[in-house]
């Protein structure tokens, strides 16, 4: 049987949603030059805050009736945490040591994480979301889940109205002139304290999206999925180019059908049979992510090495 | 200036917060000696919180409530039993830090627990040492009590103070693969395992007997139990088209890959140990969980009479959350520690002996005696530290609930 559709389709899917997530720190990367480790953990409360508007919702609402509310409440809920983050933990060490945010950014995830384990009800365990029940769809010889076509949708919509806005609003071009040269644009009158929120509210608005994808898609979330899945976007950016927003959801689509196929194929090779399968797939992703930067170090779509290290 | 007052904000809030976890798992200091009745506590070790908290929590509650009959009852006269819980959080390093917290505490005088195979290989030898008995309700790993050449048939305990009520994997995975192909006859499976401990053994062991007796291993594969995306293992099992998948693991991973592997397109259903037998592997896998089967150790606990009662008093008793899988087994643990001491304290002309150490050992050798009718059938102790208790379980997912299809004794033939 050709299962390529199959492996094809999912690992697309996958990648949308790592392309998704991956926008947060390439945004952030790209004026600020920070890497926001915490940016899994701004996905995580969305999730959660999608989860709540469903619970919220007279019992028996349709889903698909549900879903804008949640949708609204899971990205208002990342971009609060977004904000809050950029407000008080990034911006007070803005002319600080790079080393320090980082750290910042460590601390602030884990703080993050166990604020959900803390306080969100029965949050110690798994909480299921609410998913679309009904058959999978075929498209192409692949089998596609219902809750996966919001994100097969969702992805497109979201990079399309993000490169329009970077190339033709005014606050994208500031954005843009900000990360190319952040002192010279705050000469030329732009108030770049305002461009750096805008670029976080962004990243954690896409996370927003990215979260309430990830509910439908797996039917489960918890407090520590922000950690692997923050993980991969970040190594999605790498691997696109950080800085580049299309190369977020390049890498992002390189990463899931990498892990993909990997799984799928690898142990067909002759003499890896050992190497292939379900427990491999993160190895096969990094290892994919090292080949990538040896070969070249700026990433699949980056076009300068950060010439302001 | 203000960078200053914020990063002293932050120290002072981690360090508050470190503070805080200190005194939470400090543990409490009343009881002892008052008025010629003696006060020893029972330790009690399991995942409170967690992925696996829903099983963690049935074997507290159901602890306690032994503990409080045996009170009341005034099972060993001039004894009060108290339970001290320590959570591991399904980690064996913390498993082993609760372990050396009861072993210093000179009140305690046996624990109850862990329930991962993977915890109670920490904790072994650290209550060995102390000549504490240690009773897991839970742990089925055979090494656990036969050593690691279980397998050869060169049999050998390596901790005399460990003993369990629950039965082993070794008979476990292979009751399920007869059933499967006996009376299902299901003849093509693909097994999948988290490569834990239980979860490797359990599908080694299933492995095993299905091949013996017959059915074809169309594939086998490993997953990561700390993820929730199983799409890639769920496209190869669709691919392979088994009448069933065989999943060595617990529910937190195997719930979703239940799912994932439906949605893929496999027809027939996930069939696993007593640690999918839970209500969370319905509630985590929804409707997708249909038909799904788990074999569990003992008879249903609705239907031997030693149980009702222990069900009544658990409903009686208000407990928030249910007994799960493992509450029975919990039960008659930590009934045996107090059995044993009971013995005890009647060799001794009804005190405890002074010293703790004394205590302790005494109480691990009366164990191997122990002998009643527990809720999960009759309790006793083979010389390996094995429940005599034999029977198994299966369990199906009918209108999403977990019903008995079968009862027996494991024959290997």
């Amino acid at each position: 049987m050709n299962d390529l559709p199959q492996q094809l389709a999912s690992g697309l899917i996958l990648g949308a949603m790592y392309g998704l997530i991956a926008i947060g720190y390439t945004m952030v990367y790209g004026i600020v030059q920070l890497i926001n480790f915490a940016h899994g953990e701004i996905v995580m409360f969305g999730a959660f805050g999608g989860l709540t508007a469903w619970l919220i919702l007279p019992k028996g609402t349709a889903l698909m009736l549900a879903l804008p509310v949640m949708l609204v409440m899971a990205v208002g809920v990342s971009v609060l945490v977004g904000i809050g983050a950029e407000r008080f933990a990034y911006r007070p060490l803005r002319n600080a040591p790079r080393l320090a945010p980082l750290i910042t950014a460590i601390g602030l995830s884990i703080m993050l994480q166990q604020l959900i384990w803390s306080f969100y009800p029965d949050a110690k365990k798994a909480r299921t979301f609410p998913q679309f029940g009904g058959e999978s769809v075929n498209i192409l010889g692949a089998n596609v889940q219902r809750g996966e076509l919001f994100l097969l949708i969702a992805a497109p919509v979201c990079m399309i109205a993000l490169g329009f806005f970077v190339a033709k609003t005014r606050t994208g071009r500031a954005m843009q002139a900000t990360s190319q040269d952040p002192d010279t644009a705050k000469l030329m009158g732009i108030n770049t304290d305002r461009i750096i929120v805008t670029a976080f509210a962004i990243g954690a608005a896409f996370g927003g999206v990215a979260a309430i994808a990830y509910g439908l898609k797996y039917g489960q979330i918890d407090f520590k999925i922000g950690f692997i899945l923050g993980l991969k976007a970040f190594t999605a950016a790498v691997l696109g180019g950080i800085g580049n927003i299309y190369g977020a959801m390049v890498g992002g689509v390189v990463l899931g059908l990498a892990e993909s196929l990997a799984t799928a194929y690898i142990e067909h090779i002759p003499g890896m049979e050992l190497f292939g399968g379900g427990a491999w797939k993160n190895v096969w992703a990094f290892v994919l992510l090292i080949l990538v930067l040896l070969v070249r170090p700026q990433g699949l779509l980056g076009e300068r090495i950060a010439d302001r290290a | 200036m203000r960078h200053r007052s914020l990063l002293i904000i932050t120290t002072a809030v981690a360090a508050g917060s470190l503070v805080l976890t200190a005194c939470g798992s400090r543990g409490e200091d009343s009881g002892g000696k008052s008025g010629g009745d003696t006060t020893v506590t029972i330790g009690l070790d399991a995942p409170l919180t967690g992925d696996l908290s829903a099983l963690g929590q049935g074997i507290k509650n159901s602890a306690d409530l032994a503990v409080k009959t045996a009170n009341k009852k005034k099972e060993v006269d001039g004894v009060t039993f108290k339970l001290q819980a320590l959570d591991d959080a399904a980690q064996p390093s913390a498993g082993q830090q609760n372990a050396n917290k009861f072993v210093a505490d000179d009140k305690v005088v046996g624990a109850v627990g862990p329930l991962n195979s993977n915890v109670g290989q920490s904790m072994q030898k650290v209550f060995d040492k102390a000549g504490m008995v240690e009773v897991s309700p839970a742990n089925t790993a055979p090494e656990l009590t036969q050593g690691t050449n279980w397998r050869t048939g060169k049999k050998e305990r390596p901790f005399k103070t460990y003993f369990r009520t629950s039965t082993t994997d070794a008979i476990q995975g292979p009751y399920a693969a007869q059933y499967m192909y006996n009376e299902k006859k299901l003849k093509k499976v693909f097994v999948i395992d988290d490569k834990k401990t239980y979860g490797k053994g359990l599908a080694a062991t299933f492995k095993g007997e299905f091949e013996d007796l017959g059915g074809k291993v169309v594939g086998t594969d490993h997953v990561d139990p700390k993820e929730k995306d199983f799409t890639a293992v769920a496209n190869k099992v669709a691919k392979a088209k088994p009448d069933f998948v065989y999943y060595g693991g617990e529910y937190p991973a195997g719930a979703p890959l239940a799912d994932q592997a439906k949605k893929a397109g496999l027809k027939g259903p996930v069939v696993g140990g007593d640690a999918l037998f839970s209500a969370e592997y319905v509630k985590l896998a929804k409707k997708n969980s249909e038909g799904d089967i788990a074999s569990s150790v003992g008879a249903p606990l609705e239907t031997l009479d030693s149980a009702k009662e222990f069900t009544k008093n658990y409903e009686a008793a208000g407990y928030k959350l249910p007994y799960e899988a493992y509450g029975g087994y919990a039960y008659d643990a930590t009934w045996s520690i107090i059995q044993a001491v009971k013995a005890v304290a009647e060799k001794n002309d009804g005190k405890l002996p002074e010293d703790m150490n004394d205590t302790r050992e005494q109480v691990s050798e009366a164990m191997q005696d122990v002998k009643f009718d527990g809720v999960s059938g009759k309790v006793g102790f083979d010389e390996y530290g094995d429940t005599t208790n034999k029977q198994l379980s299966l369990y199906e997912v009918k209108d999403g609930e977990h019903k008995p299809v079968k009862t027996g004794t494991f024959e290997e033939d």
